[in-house]
């Protein structure tokens, strides 16, 4: 820690003596301003918008609590660890040691973005809108809501291990589609795929609620989605 | 057809003998008979591989190990998995399940189903009640590879651990002790999903498995939740060496691996 403020410092003074000297202001600016950008970016566990109970019965408070607290914190924590380690093998220009840390990044980094993305597509207050954009795109690929929710439910049931079920926006095809990722690998930097709606399927997810049966899990699920979230990322990928 | 009538009439005939004198061990006898006699007549390919009974019962492993999980891990998880792989194997030439590890990665359902129901029939024969666990220990084969190796048990259990550690085993998963194929040295390795050291192109060689660990969530979750490190910090505490020594004596001889019940 200390070897790296001393960098800071360095780097400080040397932008304060090219403020003295005559040259252009805009590199006194970008080197402050690049050496800032590395330092104080830490992740922060998100509040949740409703109570740990508020999805009741289709996902306890128990499940809840320790979803939140503990494993997206533990994500959280290691991705913070992470960066650092980053921030320094950057400056060090190590360029082993930045590919040494790629897994430890996907995997943590991914794991608070997903979790991130999840807790804002659930919701007590779950309304679906007949006739929005998301129900269009829907109907376009899937042929009804119903069917989206078959596809998207199959899918998820049929990871091996650990991952997440998806529906995505292709910004080729400009159609939503469904995808499944492995483990915490985050969908937008593995597939290029934009998340809009997704179902942790991690056992830490359901396991105490329903043990290995996994089907009731997800069939519960879409009675707390949050669809006003998932047409807004609609609208936003679009 | 034959073969199964006349295993029938033999069966019938045995629920009469001497031995069977109670009513209700006749109607057993006869009702398995029938049970016998009907898989003889129609070879369903669906029962070639089955769920071993647990060699303690569900609550011998507690408290390390709790009862609830054992019960829904044994009855439920493995369950499945051999019931998808009897349904992937559907009209094939039965073989025991060891045999199809090697080639485990040529088909999905193999490599999930058949690795989920070779991995929890290994797990379940390696462990014993705490206080007949703690009577065992490596043999000294085992104990000279285990110093050789390693530099020592505590330095080996060190290393599983670590190799155990939720960031290590990034999903689900398995953590094994291996002879490598060589067998020159025991390795650690981990394992994602329900792969294992014995399929061709898991790892860099064919490992021979002595000793695994199941780091899936739904192992340890009901008891431990997220703290994983004391699942498996505590499962020390249910390992039978003895058994461990045995699957050592096996592959270090045959070069092959450990065969399993089911």
């Amino acid at each position: 820690m200390s070897g790296k403020k001393v960098i800071f410092d360095t780097a400080l003074r040397a932008s304060v003596n090219l403020q003295s000297s005559k040259l252009p202001t805009e590199l006194t600016k970008s080197s402050t301003a690049l050496f800032s950008a590395l330092s104080g970016v830490k992740a922060t566990l998100p509040d949740l918008s409703y109570d740990y109970n508020a999805l009741e019965p289709a996902i306890s408070a128990q499940i809840m609590e320790l979803h939140h607290t503990k494993h997206h914190q533990t994500y959280i924590t290691n991705l913070n660890a992470a960066m650092e380690k980053m921030d320094s093998a950057m400056m060090n220009g190590d360029v082993s040691a930045v590919i040494a840390l790629q897994g430890a990044l996907k995997f943590n980094g991914g794991g608070h973005i997903n979790h991130t993305l999840f807790w804002e597509n659930l919701s007590p207050n779950s309304e679906y809108k007949e006739g929005g954009t998301l129900d269009k795109a829907l109907k376009e690929r899937f042929g009804s809501k119903d069917g989206f929710i078959s596809e998207l439910t199959a899918t998820s049931l049929a990871i091996q291990g650990s991952g997440w079920g998806w529906l995505v926006y292709n910004p080729k095809t400009k159609m939503v589609d469904i995808a499944s990722c492995p483990n915490q690998d985050p969908v937008e930097a593995t597939t290029g795929l934009k998340p809009l709606l997704g179902i942790d399927m991690w056992e830490h997810a359901f396991y105490l609620d329903y043990k290995n049966v996994k089907p009731d899990y997800v069939k519960a699920i879409w009675d707390v989605i949050n669809w006003d979230t998932v047409e807004a990322r609609l609208e936003a990928a679009k | 057809m034959k073969l199964a009538i006349a295993s029938l009439f033999i069966g019938l005939a045995s629920a009469w003998s001497p031995a069977n004198d109670a009513s209700s061990s006749r109607r057993e006898a006869i009702s398995k008979t029938l049970a016998a006699g009907a898989a003889l007549a129609y070879p369903l390919v669906s029962n070639a591989y089955s769920v071993p009974d647990l060699p303690y019962p569900y609550e011998a492993l507690e408290p390390y190990i709790d009862t609830p999980t054992m019960k829904i891990h044994h009855d439920k998880h493995h369950a499945t998995y051999v019931a998808n792989i009897n349904k992937a194997m559907e009209g094939k030439e039965e073989v025991p399940i060891l045999d199809l590890m090697e080639n485990a990665l040529d088909a999905g359902p193999v490599r999930n189903n058949g690795g989920g129901h070779y991995n929890h029939a290994f797990f379940w024969s390696e462990m014993a009640p705490p206080d007949v666990a703690k009577k065992t220990k490596p043999s000294d084969a085992l104990a000279k590879m285990i110093d050789a190796s390693f530099g020592s048990m505590d330095e080996m259990k060190s290393q599983f651990e670590a190799a155990a550690a939720p960031g290590a085993v990034f999903g689900s998963g398995w953590v094994w002790v291996v002879l490598n194929n060589a067998g020159t040295k025991l390795e650690i390795v981990g394992t994602p999903n329900q792969d294992n050291p014995l399929m061709k192109g898991v790892k860099d060689e064919i490992k021979f498995p002595i000793l695994g660990l199941d780091v899936w969530e739904h192992a340890y979750y009901l008891k431990y939740q997220n703290r994983r490190p004391e699942y498996v910090s505590n499962w020390w505490n249910v390992v039978n060496w003895d058994k461990v020594s045995e699957n050592f004596a096996y592959v270090s001889e045959k070069k092959s691996g450990v065969p399993v019940e089911g």
